[in-house]
């Protein structure tokens, strides 16, 4: 290992006179659009991650906006102006809303973002191992991202845009989907699966090969293994999506049935190989931002983590149990007995390694001195809303039970809190940590205190209530409901439009800052912050880690 | 119909025949066709054999109107703001709503709360001004075993009923369980009942229908499904295009409609009411639209609900096909004579109430039988 610590500076020494610094970059067109800088690319994943999200978060605005009240007001308007039909329309948005959220939002944010800027840093490595395919893996998403957005214009049946729901399930989407809208969405699926599996071997090989000398796997920051995991989950389960995808596709075009009773197919079959995939997808989303509140609530306790082995096991468990507990998606397909009793049982398993998640996060700020920051806040907030988000995962794992909530609101508002108030609040929590790392500027602090609260008041009353709506039986995708669910629904409206409120907060305190904020010192939390980031200047060189750093 | 029989003596003996046979069988069907009791009818029962005679002869006669009944707000639909569980009419919905509220329900508020509380307690007690001097501890294994055992044990305290449960929902249904069988399609139900041979379709009552008739916005559907209460009912579900689910939160049922495939459940329903429930797979356009409604009677208001449709309870069936069995037999002169003392023997009662009704159900078999 000594001589690979010298390997970079005889590179340097070589070519010396094409650069005096670290700092020399490309100029505009080759450095953001034939990137191959790891910090580059995590900003265009970020940028393209915000951008993903309003519209996503734009969508929901509208169903949230129908759903207000009881009856149809606003659909079939929206849909006269897009020349359809205002049922479909609903089915279109809320396919729309979901394929969005995790294939354009949160994926790309934590793992091409995030992932991208610090874990290159946090192994000591000058970058990602294959920076050309990591470019590739970034572009990619923009053709995926372009196909679903332009399914929204093309027929998907009695209106444009695809209306299968994001889990995309046969026949509803072979033979009940006429149109090439849906065959748009599932090539973008193919396009954003690519480029996650081209992600996932780029950050396998990256953390196996290129960590620092002395960073052996057992001192690696959480972070890091997160994202290690979370690759593995991608390059197990995404290929399953894709085979499944082209099963739908071939269906739907070339005249098989893999999907279709009537030809000896099995529509159920659909629904194993999508929830292989589907299941470790929601571990995809979250492990990433396990990481990142373990970093940041060891910096804002001045704590080192607490049982950092059992952390890190804990999610290779929950990245392992993952891939068996997939049939708790499918409940009430008329499974047997003895499965329905398997994956209760196995589902269970994985609070287990999430209760120690949490248990060490608590205990690693006991004993702490801790201050409040926002990105410690949205970790604290991250901390009970996953809470809550796992204790009705708890509940929604006895198959028996879950007979009644299945397919309900509840439903919904158990994914939206492990999902909205767990990973959405991950990723702020990231956001705030590294703001003066990535851009260089102190966000500001008053501001991203009120856009906590105001964000953690819009989502828990916009989804506590949707509790209240499943335990009354109401179904999930429904754009109009019976009138006794009119009042959880209103007030989860109201919610909506809080949450929004906050977002307008957000983006008020990223542009300032970003343009008259102050100059960012390199660590701005002091002695809790113990990663290799903050030993870098803020923002980062542009070519880190020349000469290797030594981790004891 | 009568058209079907041919003139002469051996004819009036037939239908003498069929006369009492299906008087005996109607008298029986209460008790036969629902299966709660396998012991041959009893006195009390022919006693109530009038009451039923004059219903099948009604419907048969004139098929009016079944009198829907009016849902009971609270009951079988959802409460605006309410925050909890349907109330629950079957055996396995107060099971599983009894493991919900008792045992999941404590479980789930004790974790977040106890989450909740340490949070507050960390924040409070080593906040930087209360604690300027952080510690470094970052081992203590027997505290890590703690909390992963505590929890294994807290989980095999709810797999224990979870499994129990499950198996209580996966008993078949009994013998003589009632068989309907529903059929998602984009977008209505359609149902049958192969015992009693009917057939329908349920569509959804407009906003406008839906309040002339009384019924919840959304839920109330033309052709409600009927079931006898105290009966076990076998569900069978199946689809004719894309996959729907069979739901009816108040009987803790949500089983989906796959095309290709016929799912199997049963419940039994305890109380008589009205309940709804909705379609709960995404099935395209109109997947609010599909609800389900269920009536919940009486056995003896089921049975006339069954004539209404022009079906017949399963042991009238038997006897029917007995009766043509017999009438086919019944060329034989000498055995027609037997039948007709057993006719005389067998006749009910109130003779004179049992006669026209006989009449009437003879036709309805003979049509029957003419298929
Ligand atoms: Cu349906």
């Amino acid at each position: 290992m000594t001589d690979i610590a010298a390997t970079p500076s005889e590179f340097q020494a070589a070519h010396a006179h094409d650069h005096h610094d670290a700092d020399h970059k490309p100029a505009f067109f080759a450095r953001w659009f034939m990137s191959t800088n790891h910090k580059d690319i995590g900003t265009l994943y970020l940028i393209f991650a915000i951008l993903a999200g309003i519209i996503g978060g734009a969508i929901s605005g509208l169903m949230r906006l129908e759903l207000a009240e009881p009856g149809i007001q606003y659909l079939e308007h929206w849909a006269a102006m897009q020349g359809g039909d205002g049922l479909h329309l609903w089915n279109a948005l809320i396919t729309a809303h979901g394929l969005i959220m995790v294939f354009f939002l949160v994926m790309p944010a934590m793992i091409g973002g995030f992932g991208n800027w610090f874990v290159p840093i946090m192994i000591g490595a000058p970058d990602m191992a294959f920076p050309r395919m990591n470019n590739i893996s970034f572009w990619l998403l923009i053709p995926a991202f372009t196909l679903l957005l332009g399914s929204a214009f093309v027929s998907g049946g009695t209106g444009p845009g695809s209306g299968t729901g994001w889990t995309v399930y046969a026949p509803l989407s072979t033979s009940g989907s006429p149109g090439a809208a849906t065959d748009m969405a599932i090539l973008a699926l193919h396009l954003a699966g690519a480029s996650s599996i081209l992600g996932a071997i780029n950050f396998i090989t990256t953390i196996f090969n290129m960590r620092a000398p002395g960073m052996t796997l057992h001192k690696m920051p959480l972070f890091a293994w997160s994202v290690l995991i979370t690759a593995f989950l991608l390059l197990l389960a995404l290929p399953v999506l894709a085979a499944a995808i082209t099963m739908l596709l071939t269906d739907r075009n070339f005249g098989t049935a893999f999907f279709d009773a009537a030809g000896g197919g099995d529509p159920i079959l659909y629904q194993h190989l999508f929830w292989f995939f589907g299941h470790p997808e929601v571990y995809i989303m979250i492990l990433p931002g396990f990481g990142i509140v373990s970093h940041i609530i060891s910096t804002f306790s001045k704590k080192p983590i607490f049982g950092y082995l059992g952390m890190a096991y804990a999610m290779v468990a929950i990245g392992v149990v993952g891939f068996v507990v997939w049939a708790h998606h499918m409940f009430t397909i008329g499974m047997d007995v003895n499965t329905k009793m398997y994956f209760t049982a196995a589902t269970m398993v994985i609070a287990v390694p999430t209760g120690i998640k949490i248990f060490s996060w608590i205990a690693t700020m006991w004993g702490g001195s801790l201050s409040f920051k926002t990105p410690m806040m949205w970790a604290l907030g991250f901390i009970f809303m996953f809470t809550v988000g796992g204790v009705t995962g708890v509940l929604l794992a006895n198959g028996g039970i879950d007979n009644y909530m299945h397919d309900t609101y509840y439903v919904v508002a158990h994914f939206h809190y492990v999902l909205s108030l767990g990973a959405v609040f991950a990723l702020f929590a990231g956001f705030y940590y590294w703001f003066a790392k990535m851009w260089g500027k102190n966000y500001n602090e008053f501001l991203g205190q009120v856009h906590f609260w105001v964000f953690f008041i819009g989502v828990n009353v916009l989804f506590f209530p949707m509790h209240f709506l499943g335990l009354q039986g109401m179904p999930r995708r429904y754009p109009d409901y019976p009138d006794g669910f009119a009042y959880w629904n209103e007030v989860a409206s109201i919610g909506y439009a809080i949450m929004a409120g906050s977002m307008v907060i957000f983006f008020v305190n990223v542009i300032w800052s970003l343009i008259a904020g102050s100059k960012a010192q390199d660590n701005p939390w002091g002695e809790g912050a113990t990663t290799l980031e903050w030993t870098l200047s803020s923002p980062p060189p542009y070519h880190q880690f020349e000469t290797l750093p030594r981790v004891d | 119909m009568s058209g079907h029989f041919q003139e002469g003596e051996i004819e009036t003996l037939m239908n003498m025949f069929k006369t009492a046979f299906l008087a005996l069988s109607l008298v029986a069907a209460p008790a036969a066709a629902l299966a709660q009791e396998t012991a041959p009818a009893a006195p009390a029962e022919a006693a109530a054999a009038p009451a039923v005679l004059e219903a099948a002869t009604n419907a048969a006669e004139a098929a009016p109107a079944f009198p829907a009944a009016k849902p009971v707000p609270g009951i079988g639909q959802p409460v605006d703001g309410a925050l909890g569980i349907q109330p629950q009419v079957t055996k396995i919905g107060e099971e599983a709503l009894w493991m919900h509220d008792w045992l999941l329900m404590p479980i789930m508020v004790a974790m977040s709360v106890l989450v909740l509380f340490l949070l507050f307690w960390v924040a409070a007690r080593y906040r930087a001004k209360a604690n300027p001097v952080a510690s470094k501890t970052s081992h203590h294994t027997l505290i890590e075993v703690i909390w992963t055992l505590v929890p294994v044990l807290i989980l095999v305290g709810i797999a224990i009923p979870s499994i129990s449960l499950l198996a209580k929902q996966f008993k078949p249904a009994p013998e003589g369980a009632i068989t309907l069988k529903a059929i998602g399609n984009q977008w209505n139900w359609s149902y049958e009942y192969p015992d009693h041979g009917i057939e329908f379709t349920a569509n959804m009552l407009t906003d406008e229908q839906a309040k002339a008739a009384g019924e919840p916005r959304l839920l109330g559907v033309d052709n409600r499904i009927v079931l006898p209460v105290g009966v076990p009912v076998k569900l069978l579900t199946t689809a004719s295009d894309v996959i729907h689910s069979w739901a009816v939160p108040a009987f803790w049922i949500k089983l989906d409609a796959v095309p290709g495939r016929t799912n199997e459940t049963s419940f039994t329903i305890e109380k008589p009411g009205v309940y709804y429930g909705q379609c709960s797979e995404l099935c395209g356009d109109r997947h609010a639209f599909m609800p389900i409604a269920v009536e919940a009677v009486s056995p003896e208001q089921f049975q006339a609900w069954v004539k209404s449709k022009g079906g017949k309870m399963p042991a009238e069936k038997a006897a029917e096909e007995a009766a043509a069995k017999a009438a086919a037999d019944a060329a034989n002169a000498a055995n027609a004579a037997a039948a007709a003392n057993a006719a005389n023997a067998a006749a009910p009662a109130n003779a004179t109430e049992a006669a026209p009704a006989a009449a009437n159900a003879t036709n309805a078999a003979a049509a029957a039988t003419g298929n």
